[in-house]
């Protein structure tokens, strides 16, 4: 597809957004490993926090081919500024799902005056199996008391509300899960662990705990021990703007070997004159328009209410092995000068690798497309 | 506190060429942007707004092309934008822009039947430089006016404006309603909103014409500028400066002092 006039126009907003304040900026912060919270307000006051929120509560009513594609170009400047910001998105997915006006107005009302917000699904002990998830949610007079910790939660520290997933049902496994929202100063949330990770550097991660957290039953979202199909519905939704991350990631390495390739001299000549450097461009460039073009496309399904979840599951893998591909090739494209940290090269291989982990590993995303093909061809 | 912003498109002269032979600009191909230092007078007029509430309308006078920096002042949070625009007008000097402007300006303060509490200027568009068009509306408007202001806030319901000199900055206080033109801030233009360009692109931009903007023939337009263009020429750039480089401030200062001795500069 071609974006139209209105996408096009907002995707270049973002994009001069993006070369003139993200990208000088990132890789100070990330050698100080200092959270770029002034670059942050400027993308907040822009509204890159807020993509998801509905026009009734002040968002910009965009639609999801608008969003993902603003995604890629956040993600082009830097993926952990691009998962701070998204996260909100991803978070904000089940409380659009199964929230009542009421929670959406708590809910993004909370978004506009913290910032930020979490989602908080993966424990210690459930990761790609998210329904052996310990977390659980009692009943007591009109309230919930949620105990357990949540691992790698992305925004868990700068979070002002979180969306949980936890059982209410014992050994009811996925049909025993309830989800909730949980604001930040209930007492009893407190952030555990900060993750020390090996790219992603600017997105913050670290374990959400809930010790003895009392909610109201109207914080609970949709209906009892139907969580787990909120959850899956969201990320159904959520990867194919991982793919657009992808290509984001991707799109950024083929600008930045292309620029390398042509003023680095070898033999009498730049090497981008070599056909095994060309090779390498050239299925980069492939690689990007396809999986551009893949994630739009789950994105205009999305837009058309049709089914999505096999291409969004596709976007996901093939945009995330994309950037992850064009990344480990652009550090091979410059050589020994892309294994420095005085190019920005090596930082996107170290970025890039996330992508094929979060959301669901591309693993568990074949899985998924898998069992759309078993269904499809009878 | 309702606040005025005059906005000027102009085009982007750190892009533009001068025609060695004729003289003139070289107007092709360069983009039209919002003057930048009314991008400093627009950003001031948004953080008086955020600590004192209250409006910002934008008004510009230009052709219909000019009203891409309306839908600009739109999408960073103005409240309100008119492009003043009509044939008549063309042609106008800072005199006649002026007269234009502060007609405009009571108009709408009749409509919405009371004075704007502050009108803020750039100090001068990047294209003519002249720097008038902002007092001569202070003048028209028979208003109190701070040029060349780097700050702008409120405090005990007076308006304290920090005004740039040669020899440092001075602090003044003023009455409202008032005039104030902008120098280079501390800070620049925020970035617009998805949601501000989302809805800016399509927004109806509102002209204001002659009919509306009641200007006697003869003070406005080509007509009713007294302002004549004798000459314009490409100034000469000197290039063979020198740098004082590789010495403490104190050694630098003194070397600097030697040399323009030597070139009895002082």
């Amino acid at each position: 597809m071609i974006l139209d006039e209105e996408t096009r126009d907002l995707v270049q907003l973002v994009r001069d957004f993006v070369d003139k304040e993200v990208i000088p900026t990132v890789g100070e912060y990330e050698k100080n490993d200092e959270f770029p919270w002034p670059l942050l307000e400027k993308a907040c006051q822009m509204g890159l926090n807020t993509l998801c929120t509905p026009v009734e509560y002040g968002g910009p009513g965009l639609t999801n081919v608008q969003t993902f594609a603003i995604a890629e170009e956040i993600a082009r400047g830097d993926i952990g500024v691009g998962t701070t910001l998204i996260a909100n998105c991803l978070a904000s997915y089940p409380v659009l799902i199964a929230g009542t006006p009421e929670q959406q107005k708590l809910w993004f009302e909370t978004i506009n005056e913290k910032g930020f917000a979490a989602f908080c699904l993966t424990e210690p002990n459930a990761g790609s199996d998210a329904g052996s998830v310990q977390t659980t949610a009692v009943e007591d007079g009109d309230d919930f008391i949620i105990n357990g910790t949540k691992s790698f939660i992305s925004n868990g520290p700068i979070a002002g509300i979180y969306t949980v997933l936890a059982s209410t049902k014992k050994a009811a496994g996925v049909m025993g899960l309830t989800a909730f929202i949980v604001e930040r100063d209930r007492e009893g949330v407190s952030i555990g662990k900060e993750e020390d990770k090996m790219g992603m550097r600017l997105s913050c991660t670290s374990e959400v705990i809930f010790d003895n957290v009392r909610i109201p039953k109207d914080h609970m979202l949709g209906k009892k021990n139907r969580g787990f199909k909120y959850i899956m519905e969201t990320l159904d939704h959520s990867r194919a703007g991982v793919g657009a991350f992808g290509v984001g990631i991707a799109q950024r390495v083929v600008e930045e070997a292309t620029k390398y390739a042509k003023q680095r001299r070898q033999f009498g000549q730049p090497v981008s004159n070599f056909q095994s450097v060309q090779n390498m461009l050239a299925d980069m460039e492939i690689k990007i328009q396809c999986a551009r073009q893949m994630y739009l496309h789950a994105a205009t399904l999305m837009d058309e209410g049709k089914s999505f979840t096999m291409e969004s599951a596709i976007a996901k893998t093939f945009g995330t092995d994309t950037g992850m591909e064009c990344a480990v090739n652009g550090v091979q494209v410059m050589g020994g000068y892309g294994y420095m940290k005085d190019y920005v090269m090596e930082k996107l291989m170290r970025d890039a690798k996330i992508l094929q982990i979060y959301e669901g590993t591309n693993q568990i995303q074949r899985g998924v497309i898998a069992s759309g093909v078993i269904k499809k061809y009878r | 506190m309702n606040i005025l912003v005059c906005a000027k498109q102009v085009p982007d002269t750190t892009v533009i060429k001068i025609d060695p032979v004729k003289h003139t600009l070289i107007r092709t191909g360069v983009p039209s942007i919002l003057n930048t230092f009314d991008t400093y007078a627009l950003e001031t007029a948004l953080r008086l707004r955020e600590a004192e509430g209250g409006t910002i309308t934008v008004i510009s006078m230009g052709p219909e092309q000019a009203k891409a920096i309306l839908r600009e002042s739109l999408s960073v949070g103005a409240d309100e934008v008119y492009l003043i625009s009509d044939r008549a007008f063309g042609g106008s000097d800072t005199l006649a822009t002026s007269l234009i402007l502060s007609t405009a300006i009571e108009l709408l303060e009749k409509k919405n039947g009371r004075k704007f509490d502050l009108v803020l200027c750039g100090k001068q568009a990047i294209d003519g430089d002249t720097g008038q068009v902002g007092p001569e509306i202070a003048q028209h408007l028979d208003r109190s006016i701070v040029t060349y202001a780097v700050q702008a806030q409120m405090q005990d319901g007076q308006l304290r404006v920090k005004r740039e000199s040669d020899e440092g900055y001075d602090w003044f206080s003023a009455e409202l309603p008032a005039v104030v033109t902008m120098n280079k801030t501390s800070y620049d233009m925020r970035w617009p909103s998805i949601k501000g360009r989302k809805q800016s692109r399509t927004a109806e931009i509102p002209v204001l014409t002659a009919q509306d903007v009641i200007v006697p023939e003869d003070r406005r337009g080509l007509k009713g500028s007294p302002t004549k263009v004798k000459k314009t020429y490409t100034p000469v750039h000197e290039k063979n400066g020198m740098k004082i480089e590789g010495l403490a401030a104190q050694d630098a200062a003194k070397k600097l002092v030697e040399l323009m001795s030597a070139a009895k500069l002082i």
